[in-house]
């Protein structure tokens, strides 16, 4: 648990860091308004890496989490087309999302797969069917309740105009404050743990390891679906390519946040900072006019960056020792 | 190393399979069944083939390796360049150059993943970004058109040898190649022991480290080389070139019974693979279904395909206690 408060720490130096160094550099980048901005991005992001958290800390990946976003939406979608109310909408997002994520946990749960090839695979189903259904067409005309809810601020909606968090950042930090509970505050999630660290050892002692995992999977398309409602108001529209590539972001924010990806070790403050540093510091380089292709390349490099420093510190202090 | 006898008939199976579908295709539109079309579909497969057979080497040794797209993309963009400010560059030296910055973009992934003990995925997800952005950095985000395109690349995958085109001699000298090193020579058996049983491969006196860095180098060469032939194909080069193929690349190998878990898969296997996605892309227009259901069949196929597997395994009786994330942890399991 030390060094894991350790890399906690690294993280929060490294935040500050970026708000002191891009703050002093860049004119504006620590107005509050900026700094609300910052969030916007991530917070989706976040919300699908903290389930993706649970899922790497029991030793499995979802890669489809994003296809299955493209999927609620556009589920969502087509329930606004056929007349349904707003919180119709959301359940019919809610179901869809359930429902990827139940297909993913029975293929692994039943079949005793791997998760990485099932969810490459059901990576590449969902968001080809997306594509069969939309096609190169678009779904817009969303109600104004949605863009609220994607682009206002919790001080919009409770009257008090200088409370500028927006409703994106509120919703993710109450989802990581329960996430959080559950994972180390609940007996379920040592068991995650448990199960991460040797899923032979926790059936043998009694622990409902398929149980889990299908849980697990099931909660990823849920959040998939929260996002999924998040972004679609935030934007506007439903897109076939809608959060096309956020696995990888959700990934990395996870990988970045401490978690070992082979399972047993992670925890979720390590996580939400991941999500935050990487916000506030993509937002830097936008501000910087660098492009979001440059910007997913450093994105990539930090990736690996953050796996090889541990390591290489624990490999000099054994040399030294 | 698995029994001959499942692989065989499985394959058997995929051939079977493949030739139904080209039959049944062929009865609704006979124009399927033409020669000329057959050599689509091969010009088609053949880089899909090339890639295939890296991607396999690193598969058996219970890795993967996802910058594989990018890698052919930079790399098509590099030679581009590069053709594009010598225009005096000689065709051998492009392949050379294709094949040795593929190589070394591929070292990269296999060196961070034998030195520092991490797994294959994360380290080839973060090299698939980072490539994918250098291409924006080298291009400044321009494309290389047509006719910038060195006539040298675009005519090689367009000479034609003995009546087929030189795409399809390259696949196959790679096919043949991959066959050598995974039959009779022993750094490609040992390719196998490794993924088979990594701790049994390193007391058995396998240089483990060394035929990590070894596929992971051959599986990028063949990506730079697929790079070159791309480039000249589709006579164009942008930074968005061949995004996601590494999806179809892995389907292909999974599909013909390559095994994720590594240490399973043959050479003729993969290449069946291969020609399954190459028939269903080139029937899709034939019979007139959306393009747009190419990923999601894709997708199907994957999914049916390991179930199958799956159960193959059972019956063989392996895998009983073995943890279904031995995958991710790479050869460092």
């Amino acid at each position: 648990m030390k060094a894991l408060d350790t890399w906690e720490r690294v993280l929060l130096a490294l935040i500050v860091a970026v708000y002191v160094g891009f703050g002093t550099g860049i004119d504006g980048f620590l107005s509050p308004y900026a700094v609300a901005d910052s969030t916007y991005n991530v917070s989706e992001k976040a919300l699908i890496a903290l389930a993706m958290a649970l899922l790497v800390v029991a030793g499995e990946i979802d890669l489809s989490i994003a296809a299955t976003m493209a999927l609620a939406s556009l589920a969502m979608g087509f329930a606004m087309k056929a007349g349904a109310p707003l919180p119709v909408m959301l359940a019919v997002a809610a179901a869809t999302g359930a429902a990827c994520g139940a297909l993913n946990g029975w293929l692994v749960t039943r079949w005793k797969l791997p998760s990485i090839v099932v969810t490459i695979g059901t990576l590449s189903l969902y968001r080809g069917l997306a594509q069969v259904v939309l096609g190169d067409q678009a779904i817009t005309g969303y109600p104004e309740t949605l863009s609220t809810w994607g682009n206002g601020s919790v001080g919009d909606v409770i009257g008090v105009p200088w409370l500028i968090v927006p409703i994106e950042f509120a919703v993710l930090l109450v989802a990581a404050l329960a996430v959080g509970l559950f994972l180390h505050r609940t007996v379920h999630g040592r068991r995650l743990y448990a199960i991460g660290a040797n899923p032979v050892a926790s059936r043998f002692s009694g622990i409902a390891v398929d149980r889990y995992r299908f849980g697990l999977f099931v909660f990823a398309g849920l959040m998939a679906a929260l996002a999924a409602v998040l972004l679609t108001g935030r934007i506007g529209s439903t897109r076939p390519n809608l959060a096309m590539g956020w696995e990888l972001d959700a990934v990395t924010i996870v990988i970045l946040g401490g978690v070992a990806i082979e399972g047993g070790r992670g925890s979720i403050v390590g996580t939400v900072l991941a999500a935050v540093l990487l916000g506030s510091f993509t937002f830097a380089l936008g501000m910087l006019n660098v492009s979001g292709i440059v910007m997913s390349m450093i994105v990539g490099a930090l990736l690996i960056g953050a796996m090889v420093l541990p390591r290489g510190v624990r490999h000099l202090r054994t040399r030294f020792a | 190393m698995t029994k001959p006898t499942t692989p065989m008939r499985r394959e058997w199976l995929l051939l079977g399979i493949i030739v139904l579908l080209a039959l049944a295709v062929g009865a609704r539109a006979p124009v399927f069944l033409t020669w000329r079309n057959a050599l689509d579909i091969g010009n088609d497969s053949a880089i899909l083939a090339i890639l295939v057979m890296g991607q396999m080497l690193v598969l058996l040794t219970r890795g993967v390796d996802l910058s594989v797209a990018s890698n052919l993309a930079l790399t098509g963009m590099l030679c581009a360049l590069a053709a594009k400010a010598w225009p005096a560059l000689p065709l051998p030296v492009l392949v050379l150059m294709a094949c040795a910055i593929g190589a070394g973009l591929g070292f990269v992934n296999g060196f961070l993943i034998m030195r520092f003990q991490l797994p294959a995925i994360v380290v080839t997800l973060g090299t698939m970004s980072a490539y994918r952005g250098a291409i924006f950095v080298a291009s400044g985000g321009a494309w290389v058109n047509d006719h910038q395109v060195h006539p040298a690349i675009k005519g090689l995958p367009r000479d034609t040898l003995l009546g087929l085109p030189m795409l399809i001699w390259c696949a196959a000298a790679v096919v043949v190649l991959a066959l050598v090193l995974l039959r009779w020579r022993r750094e490609g058996r040992e390719l196998y022991a490794l993924g088979g049983n990594p701790s049994a491969a390193l007391y058995a006196g396998i240089p483990v480290s060394r035929r990590l860095v070894m596929a992971y180098t051959l599986c990028g060469a063949l990506a730079g080389l697929a790079g070159l032939l791309w480039v000249g194909r589709y006579s164009i080069a942008f930074t968005e070139l061949a995004s996601g193929y590494e999806l179809t690349v892995i389907a292909a190998c999974v599909i013909g019974g390559v095994s994720i878990g590594g240490g399973v898969g043959t050479v003729s296997g993969a290449v069946l693979g291969v020609l399954f996605i190459g028939v269903i892309n080139g029937a899709l227009p034939v019979i007139q279904v959306s393009p747009f259901w190419q990923q999601a069949i894709a997708g199907a196929v994957i999914l049916v395909s390991v179930v199958l597997n799956a159960r193959a395994d059972r019956h063989r009786g392996r895998q009983i206690l073995e943890r279904p994330a031995a995958a991710l942890q790479g050869a460092s399991a």
